[in-house]
């Protein structure tokens, strides 16, 4: 009886879990949803400026991050940056892609042209050239490439007059199709004015969460795909998004703004403060000098020994090679250079002493050969001033270097003088001269050269003494002048450094913040 | 010219000839002859610049002359390509710019740039000793303006940046002599070695600038100051030097593995 009621209950057992296990879920519709996302909280104090410091073209955007960046639900995962562009700007757009095939058109007719024209007559004058192509192209058994001599000549008749019929009229269509883009352009600004009438929103960009800043720029160019209108009034939205795109904030609005260039960069005032102080002391300096005040500058070895060495060359009945380097013409030793080299061929002149200079940039060579035929005149010895003395050699480094270094054992110059900007050509030309048995001066601002100098050399000025030594050799009044305004400056800087120094010590960084330059 | 330079002229001749030939043996590739002639000239220039150790000589002038003549071509070339008709010819003339067959550039035409043209015409009047004169102005307005902009960028980059480099303070995290004392140590970043890191820094400063000052005689303490200047700058220099000369043989261990290499084949 037992039996029969252990099996009893097991039978009812499991046909309860046969039951239960046959139930089919629930589907479709009658599934509980759960529920959409709440969206996340919009951005607050959305403000679009035109961005400081700039030429224009550009506006930056800052924000509020959004209650649930990092707080709340914690959705926002990223912040939507948006621009209201008018249709206008879509006919800009278009129009400027078409004029810039049409010009590639007209170019690739211009060019294709002559030489479809050149294959033609090829081909009719010789038309086994054909065959030759042919089956360089071609199995001799595939048909498919087997093209008769009419056919090819057909052919490109047929391409030329294509050309030749088209080509003026894409050409033509050119004049029309800018006078049409630039007026579009010249509406811009009206149509950006009638928002939010004939436009639409575009995605500018993205930023992540905890981001609150968007720089939004582009080109002054107006044919360039990323034109960007001064002046005109553009809106903008933001708005926050979540990990589902389609959940999203509302969206915050700025906007009427507009962007411009500014006259000044508020970064750079520090800039404009020792502009200001160095000229008011050069002015001085340079009055003071004028009016006949000493000046006193310390003797400089390198450059006293300028003239022993010119001297030198002349009893030797040797040239004196003057280096200017390889900077440019625009470059501050280079400048220098010159105002040694005067000084140099006015002496040249008056002892007739032959000078050379190789010059490595063609506008150094210009200024090179008014430098030394000006001094020539100051020596009254024009009709001693050869052209060829000041020459060109080559553009290239190392090429200019084999040559001057040839010039060194070919004339066997008395006394070479290195002024300027040198690289690494610096220890080959120093060192050439060196075994010549010349007596060598040298002077760059160069840092990374001067050791090879002061290896190689005899005088070597080291840096600033360059800007020193056309002061010191002239004694022209505005130079003297503006070589006391720079010892001043040092004094100046020698000051600011201590002041600089203690207020570190005692951590006040206002003083140092004064002298933060934004680049 | 010498029996001697014949002779030796004929047997430069011969090697390079036998150097030709066996290159164009170990060659693979599409044209080995033109390869081997190639690797071939390339090794007999270097070997032509090297013998400049020696003295100066025929090869020597010879590989200068063409090294000198066709960077010179080259460089004319690539003044004339890219400057001209690269950068100047599609902003003047959409006919010029499609002769030239450079993209053009709608919309770009401005009269600013016939402001160069002019300019560039002006610098070549040297050319005529009469009218000479005028290509002063140009060489005026190219040094005039670019010393203008420099003056700018390097009282920002070599004056205003240098000098706030300069604030550091002498004494770092200071909390007392013995707790100074009791963390002495040498290694980077202890407080020891930022106080001297920064101290040395301010000296060299210092004496650096006395010694560049020229309105002084350097004598008593000035001097002493800029003779421990002079001393900063030459073992600034020293440290300069050693670094470069290191660049420079890694420039001649490249050329020599060109020569034993690629030409010899004497290393793989």
């Amino acid at each position: 009886m037992r039996d029969v009621l252990k099996l009893v209950t097991v039978l009812v057992l499991c046909a309860w879990a046969t039951g239960a296990a046959q139930v089919e879920p629930p589907v479709g519709d009658s599934l509980p949803t759960a529920p959409a996302p709440p969206p996340p909280a919009p951005v607050t104090n959305l403000q679009a400026q035109d961005t400081e410091n700039d030429h224009g073209h550009s506006i930056t955007l800052t924000w509020d991050l959004s209650a649930d960046d990092g707080a709340g639900q914690r959705s926002v995962v990223m912040y939507e940056v948006f621009r209201w562009f008018p249709h206008q700007m879509d006919v800009v757009d278009s129009l400027r892609d078409a004029i810039s095939t049409a010009q590639e058109n007209v170019r690739a007719f211009r060019s294709d042209l002559p030489r479809a024209e050149h294959a033609l007559r090829e081909l009719k004058d010789d038309p086994g050239k054909l065959d030759r192509l042919r089956f360089s192209v071609a199995r001799p058994d595939d048909a498919a490439f087997v093209l008769t001599a009419e056919y090819a000549v057909r052919a490109l008749e047929d391409t030329i007059a294509a050309m030749t019929e088209q080509g003026p009229i894409i050409a033509s269509r050119i004049g029309p199709m800018k006078d049409q883009f630039y007026r579009a352009l010249d509406q811009l600004r009206e149509v950006h004015a009638r928002f939010p009438e004939n436009g639409g929103w575009r995605l500018l960009g993205q930023v992540g969460f905890g981001i609150n800043r968007y720089e939004n720029s582009g080109s002054k160019e107006k044919t360039a795909p990323d034109f960007y209108p001064d002046y005109t009034d553009l809106y903008y939205r933001v708005e926050a998004v979540t990990a589902d795109p389609s959940v999203r904030s509302e969206a915050a609005q700025a906007g009427p703004v507009q962007s411009k260039g500014q006259w000044f960069h508020t970064g750079k005032k520090p800039v404009l403060l020792f502009v200001l102080i160095f000229f008011v002391l050069t002015v001085v300096f340079v009055r003071l000098a004028k009016k006949g005040t000493d000046l006193y500058v310390r003797p400089l070895s390198g450059i006293e020994a300028v003239d022993d060495a010119i001297g030198r060359a002349t009893e030797m009945g040797r040239p004196i090679l003057y280096i200017l380097g390889l900077g440019t013409a625009d470059q501050v030793a280079t400048i220098a250079s010159f105002n040694v080299l005067s000084r140099v061929a006015k002496r040249v002149a008056e002892y007739q002493t032959p000078i050379i200079v190789p010059c490595y940039e063609p506008i150094v060579m210009a200024v090179a050969q008014e430098v030394v035929k000006s001094a020539y005149l100051d020596a009254g010895r024009p009709d001693d001033y050869k052209e060829e003395s000041v020459f060109y050699v080559t553009y290239y480094q190392f090429a200019y270097v084999a040559a001057v270094n040839g010039i060194m054992l070919r004339e066997k110059p008395a006394t070479n003088i290195y002024m300027g900007k040198f690289f690494a050509e610096s220890l080959l030309l120093a060192e050439t001269g060196s075994l010549a048995g010349s007596i060598q001066i040298a002077g760059t601002d160069e840092i990374a050269q001067i050791p090879f100098f002061i290896v190689a050399c005899d005088y070597t000025l080291i840096g600033e003494e360059l800007y020193a030594a056309s002061a010191y050799l002239g004694r022209e009044p505005i130079l003297l002048g503006s070589l006391k305004a720079q010892d001043w400056a040092k004094a100046g800087i020698i000051m600011i450094a201590l002041v600089g120094m203690i207020s570190m010590i005692f951590n006040w960084p206002a003083f140092a913040e004064l002298f933060q330059v934004v680049d | 010219m010498s029996r001697i330079s014949i002779i030796i002229l004929v047997v430069v001749c011969i090697l390079f000839a036998v150097s030709w030939l066996t290159k164009t043996n170990a060659l693979d590739g599409d044209n080995p002859v033109r390869e081997a002639f190639l690797v071939t000239l390339s090794a007999f220039l270097t070997l032509a610049i090297m013998s400049f150790m020696y003295k100066d000589n025929p090869y020597y002038k010879f590989a200068e002359h063409l090294f000198v003549g066709v960077s010179a071509a080259y460089w004319m070339c690539v003044g004339f390509w890219s400057t001209i008709v690269g950068n100047l010819v599609p902003r003047i003339s959409d006919s010029l710019a499609s002769y030239f067959m450079v993209p053009p550039q709608p919309g770009t035409l401005n009269f600013l740039y016939y402001i160069p043209i002019v300019l560039g015409i002006l610098l070549l009047m040297r050319l005529v000793p009469k009218v000479g004169w005028i290509s002063r102005w140009p060489l005026a307005f190219i040094v005039g303006t670019f010393a203008g902009l420099n003056l700018i960028r390097y009282l920002r980059s070599d004056f205003i940046n240098q000098i706030s480099a300069t604030f550091v303070p002498l004494v770092v995290d200071w909390k007392g002599f013995g707790d100074f004392f009791s963390h002495l140590s040498l290694s980077v970043g202890s407080q020891f070695v930022d106080m001297l890191s920064n101290l040395v820094i301010f000296v060299g400063v210092f004496c650096g600038l006395v010694y560049f000052f020229f309105s002084r005689e350097h004598a008593g303490w000035f001097g002493r100051a800029s003779r421990l200047g002079i001393w900063v700058l030459m073992i600034t220099f020293g440290a300069s030097f050693g670094y470069t000369v290191m660049g420079r043989i890694s420039l001649l261990v490249g050329r020599l593995t060109f020569l034993f290499r690629d030409w010899l084949g004497l290393i793989s």
